[in-house]
């Protein structure tokens, strides 16, 4: 039985590269037919919406725009516990972004097993629909990255 | 003193508080919005058949309204008539969506403001399941059920993973809850976190994806109906629905209702705190015809809070509606000048200063309504249901406050209802009566299609020269408007006046307040380092604003929420 892994992609697509994380998945989609075990979602800025796919599935990769201090066009990989944003103190107890749906979904005792993170440092987040020139082509690289972390999970992928 | 809160909320943008205390009460206020939307530049000369894609992305929150909102508007402009299927889909969508929206607020974005969850860990479920069956017959509330709960908090507090229920206001002097009350909330709390992905899964099965629906068009759904396959909607996935639409009743009657009645009852102050602006705007919803004259819910406009007051707005050519509305950005971070402008004639140049108290201070623009401020929201809209004679409304809002009353042990008036705590009671209301009405449409789209009508689109076709429309919908946090101006096929000027943007808008042309800053003049504050009581008012307006930049920050926490200047 392979597990079941939800393919998050988050962020606000108006807003030039803060949106990267949506592009990705878009762009996984584009290139990949997926096999049924393995779900892509554009989350976008989604909170509570979001809690129904994170609790169905064990692997929850994320894709999103990160700030790491490293310069614009870097791309990382977090995993497990090197996800900052699992359980990091906040300012209120009422806001609710992807912490927040994971810490809903450990009270229901639904949490995914593994989370991944793959960031991209954004250069230009200006209103607008359009990925900078320096991100673009991170998104194809990205995409590889997610690809090969899918089959070392034991999927395979068919070029769509 | 000055107190700061600044970002109130993460979810979208970020809204920032100001507050003047003296002698242990507000005595002035500015909300101001941090953030700038500018989605009306984006859509400047695209395809009207695309802007509801993209207008949905204005907030991660309010995806549907804003697709539904935007090809209503579009519709206008064209004068096209819809097909029922059509509209009954759209009104499940959003009656589901809604009641998703309205059981998260109240359980899981400001139930913390009032529920002290440290102090359940002290209650005795036996006695909380005494006093939750005497309250209701909600099958969820037995002694097993309290202990367990109870056991899963302890956990989770002594794992020091607190996520949801970190930097609460534990033991704040303004928690006024006995423990079992507090287990009681804390119980419903984590099976509302099931009970509203249920409702979440028929936006998801009407809208084919959720967050973003991915189903309306211009001109009608893009649902294929066929009741005999398997790969459309059929039979089988609409009575799948109508079996979550029964589980959905099952806890708005007999918990949230109750619940909100409950925590009402325990602060009655709150009843007397935040009233603010009391002049009332809501728009019908839930079109029962092609054209959009007959609706399920009314709507209008209810002036200095006297429900005999009450005008009706009757449907989508309403005058008096699109007559009405102007906005101002005298203190908003825009280019103006020009006085308060018509949607149509609305424009979005940004023009940055510092914070001014007496000037420019926020992203947001401050709506009129025939040049007066006013309050939208469930509140809004449940009080003109009310005067309009909806009787789901008046049964349910008796139910409550007769609920309450009966706590209370003295009956409670309906100005109560012009309050913070007033708010979160509307909402409950609400919620049932969206209830009952998704209810209605399922019957409704059920019997249609058994007429043998599935028809689900009019294809929209453009003409040469200028038209202008405007779509609107009664959403979770109030009335919502899309205003577009259409020239040859393209997209000549396009706004949105969102419910957020009446409530939390700052001065005006006439440098009158907005409702937030009103509801907030004379709230307590016991200790202004932690003025939970801020809170309490703000998100009882369940604010939201235009989409937050939510970098993921590795480096630090940034966990300054009160600065005391």
């Amino acid at each position: 039985m392979k597990e079941k892994v939800l393919v998050l992609g988050v962020g606000n697509i108006l807003l030039g590269d803060e949106g990267v994380g949506v592009r990705i998945v878009e762009e996984l989609e584009r290139r990949f037919r997926l096999p049924p075990e393995v779900t892509a979602l554009d989350g976008g800025t989604s909170g509570m919406d979001l809690l129904n796919p994170i609790s169905d599935c064990q692997v929850l990769i994320i894709a999103d725009a990160v700030r790491t201090g490293a310069s614009p066009g870097t791309v990382v990989r977090l995993d497990g516990d090197e996800v900052p944003a699992l359980f990091r103190s906040k300012l209120s107890p009422h806001q609710v972004g992807i912490s927040d749906v994971l810490a809903a979904a450990a009270l229901t005792e639904r949490v995914p097993g593994r989370i991944i993170l793959f960031g991209v440092v954004p250069e230009n987040l200006d209103l607008g629909l359009d990925l900078s020139d320096l991100i673009a082509p991170l998104v194809g690289t990205v995409v590889g990255l997610i690809a090969d972390e899918l089959r070392s999970l034991g999927h395979r992928l068919e070029a769509a | 003193m000055r107190i700061t809160i600044d970002p109130i909320t993460r979810i979208e943008g970020h809204l920032r508080i100001d507050c003047e205390v003296d002698g242990g009460k507000v005595v002035n206020a500015w909300s101001s919005g941090q953030m700038w939307r500018g989605i009306e530049q984006i859509l400047l000369g695209r395809d009207p058949r695309d802007a509801w894609a993209i207008t949905q992305r204005i907030c991660g929150v309010c995806t549907t309204v804003h697709a539904i909102t935007s090809v209503r508007a579009v519709e206008n402009a064209l004068k096209m008539d819809i097909p029922l299927n059509a509209q009954y889909i759209r009104n499940m969508i959003m009656a589901a969506h809604a009641i998703h929206d309205h059981i998260v607020h109240f359980y899981h974005l400001s139930a913390l403001d009032w529920v002290d969850i440290v102090s359940a860990l002290d209650a005795d479920p036996k006695k909380t399941a005494q006093l939750a069956e005497s309250l209701s017959s909600w099958r969820l509330n037995s002694v097993h059920e309290m202990t367990a709960v109870q056991e899963r908090l302890k956990k989770f507090v002594a794992s020091g993973q607190l996520g949801i229920f970190a930097n609460g206001y534990w033991g704040h002097p303004a928690m006024k809850l006995p423990p079992e009350v507090n287990l009681l909330a804390a119980a419903h709390y984590l099976q509302a976190l099931d009970v509203q992905r249920k409702a979440n899964e028929i936006v998801t099965i009407l809208g084919s994806k959720t967050p973003h629906i991915q189903n309306v068009a211009v001109g009608g759904v893009a649902n294929a109906i066929n009741l005999d396959s398997q790969s459309a909607l059929n039979m089988e996935r609409l009575y799948h629905i109508k079996t979550i639409i029964d589980q959905l009743g099952d806890f708005i009657g007999n918990a949230y209702l109750v619940d909100v009645a409950a925590v009402g009852a325990n602060y009655p102050e709150w009843t007397t705190y935040g009233a603010g602006i009391t002049n009332y705007l809501s728009v019908p919803d839930m079109p029962l015809d092609t054209k959009g004259t007959k609706f399920e819910l009314p709507g209008g406009f209810i002036e200095g809070g006297d429900i005999a007051n009450f005008k009706p707005i009757a449907n989508y050519q309403d005058k008096y509606f699109e007559g009405g509305v102007k906005e101002s950005v005298k203190h908003s971070w825009y280019q103006g000048g020009k006085g308060a402008l018509h949607p149509y004639q609305g424009e979005t140049v940004p023009q940055y200063t510092d914070f001014e108290d007496n000037g420019k201070y926020s992203w947001v623009k401050s709506p009129t309504f025939y040049d007066k401020r006013a309050q939208v929201g469930p509140l809004a809209n449940v009080l003109c249901m009310y005067a309009a004679g909806h009787e789901p409304t008046k049964r349910y809002l008796t139910k409550v406050i007769d609920t309450v009353s009966a706590l209370l042990g003295s009956p409670l008036p309906l100005a109560a209802l012009h309050s913070t705590i007033g708010r979160h009671a509307a909402r409950a209301v609400r919620c049932a009566v969206l209830h009952e009405a998704l209810n209605n449409q399922w019957n409704l789209l059920v019997q249609n299609l058994g007429k043998g009508d599935l028809a689900i689109f009019n294809p929209p076709s453009f003409p040469k020269g200028e038209v202008r429309g405007f779509g609107y919908h009664e959403a979770p946090r109030g009335t919502l408007s899309h205003w577009c101006v259409i020239e040859a096929g393209k997209i000549k000027n396009y706004q949105c006046v969102v419910p957020t943007t009446w409530n939390a808008g700052p001065r005006d042309e006439n440098d009158a307040i907005g409702p937030y800053e009103a509801s907030l003049m004379d709230n307590p504050i016991a200790n202004p380092e932690l003025p939970l009581e801020v809170l309490r008012t703000v998100h009882s307006f369940d604010p939201c604003l235009a989409c937050a930049i939510h970098l993921t920050d590795t480096r630090t926490d940034k966990a300054i929420a009160v600065k005391v200047l």
